[in-house]
């Protein structure tokens, strides 16, 4: 029986020393180019530094990495989520989309961040400075707020 | 009778006009000649204000767009009744439908707008598929307007309502499409079912 339970741990052992090999492609361009939302759209700078904080590690191409993304398989269920994450909203390609399909992103990110549904609880419980207190929370409303405003003076071309 | 008539004639002019400036020149400007030789001076806000309606929009008929508008108001449907199961499967539909439409058989210049329409109304429907209701609501109150401009384009299969309920959003207000000129509020649903008005209905040539 011991035996047994020693050459199970051998396994699980080898294992995870071997997934550490695997490669995988980090999501981290380091250029924004002209269609990164703060390029594009040039928010007062607090406002450009909570979304960078709050939300580009998973909606852009700029994931900042911590220490423990090198480990496997965490890193695995991390590219995972900026995978998802950027599938619904790509914050480095925002300038790419139409005004219309802009539009109702302007929408949805101001109702996830009003809601608390973003930044997501799991993200903050390991990124305290992601937060967004409610002070912060009124600034980056009002601001999507105002986008939505200009957006829908414009023509929808 | 006859100024009934010219009363009707000046509201559709006014529509017309409004649909214009609203779409960018984006639709049936042919239909806008035949009412040239009829006086614009005369028209005045007041006109499309008194109808009961709102303001008339005449446009061409056209049965592909049941495919999507069918889905829509099953949407609609479902939301009044607070039945978000319905609305997602429902949403699900209309998100398949807006792959599915065929943009080619319009005219070329319009055809680039009819597709962001369609992208933008694919990803309202996913998003309804997978919403709670709060978030169906949303996303089912922005659709509207994208709805409005893809039919000045396409044109329409039934008459429409476009109602809007002052309320929704913090008082920002909301609006949806109907087929029926009843007001039964999918924004609210059974919380306020009956509030909002008609402000525009969309009718076949």
């Amino acid at each position: 029986m011991k035996k047994w339970l020693k050459l199970s741990l051998w396994v699980v052992f080898i294992v995870l020393v071997g997934i550490q090999f695997v490669p995988v492609q980090r999501n981290e361009i380091k250029l924004a180019t002209s269609s990164d939302f703060i390029e594009k759209y040039q928010p007062p700078v607090k406002i450009g530094n909570m979304l960078r904080s709050s939300c580009y590690d998973c909606h852009s191409n700029q994931t900042t990495y911590p220490w423990y993304s090198n480990i496997q398989p965490i890193r695995y269920l991390m590219e995972k989520h900026i995978r998802e994450g950027k599938d619904e909203l790509n914050l480095s390609e925002f300038g790419n989309q139409s005004n219309r399909m802009k539009r109702i992103k302007f929408k949805s990110i101001l109702s996830q961040i009003d809601d608390d549904k973003m930044p997501m609880p799991s993200y903050l419980f390991l990124h305290s400075e992601a937060k967004l207190d409610s002070s912060k929370k009124a600034r980056l409303v009002k601001y999507f707020d105002s986008l939505v405003v200009d957006i829908e003076k414009e023509k929808f071309k | 009778m006859k100024s009934t008539n010219s009363i009707l004639t000046l509201a559709i002019v006014a529509g017309l006009s409004f649909s214009l400036v609203a779409c960018g020149n984006s639709k049936s400007t042919d239909h806008n000649d035949d009412n040239t030789e009829h006086d614009h001076s005369g028209m005045d806000h007041a006109t499309e204000h008194k109808m009961p309606d709102g303001t008339v929009m005449e446009m061409n008929e056209n049965k592909s767009i049941s495919q999507l508008i069918d889905p829509y108001l099953a949407i609609k449907n479902a939301l009044v009744k607070d039945d978000s199961k319905s609305a997602a499967s429902a949403g699900q539909t209309l998100a398949d439908a807006a792959i599915a439409f065929e943009a080619s058989s319009f005219e070329e210049s319009k055809q680039t707008e009819i597709k962001e329409i369609l992208e933008v109304i694919k990803e309202h429907g996913e998003h309804i598929a997978k919403s709670e209701i709060v978030h169906q609501r949303e996303h089912f109150e922005g659709m509207a307007k994208d709805f409005m401009d893809l039919l000045a384009i396409t044109g329409t299969d039934r008459t429409l309502y476009q109602q809007y309920c002052p309320m929704y959003n913090k008082g920002k207000g909301g609006s949806w499409l109907s087929d029926s000129k009843e007001i039964k509020n999918p924004l609210f649903g059974s919380k306020m079912l009956t509030c909002g008005s008609v402000k525009e209905t969309i009718s076949m040539k």
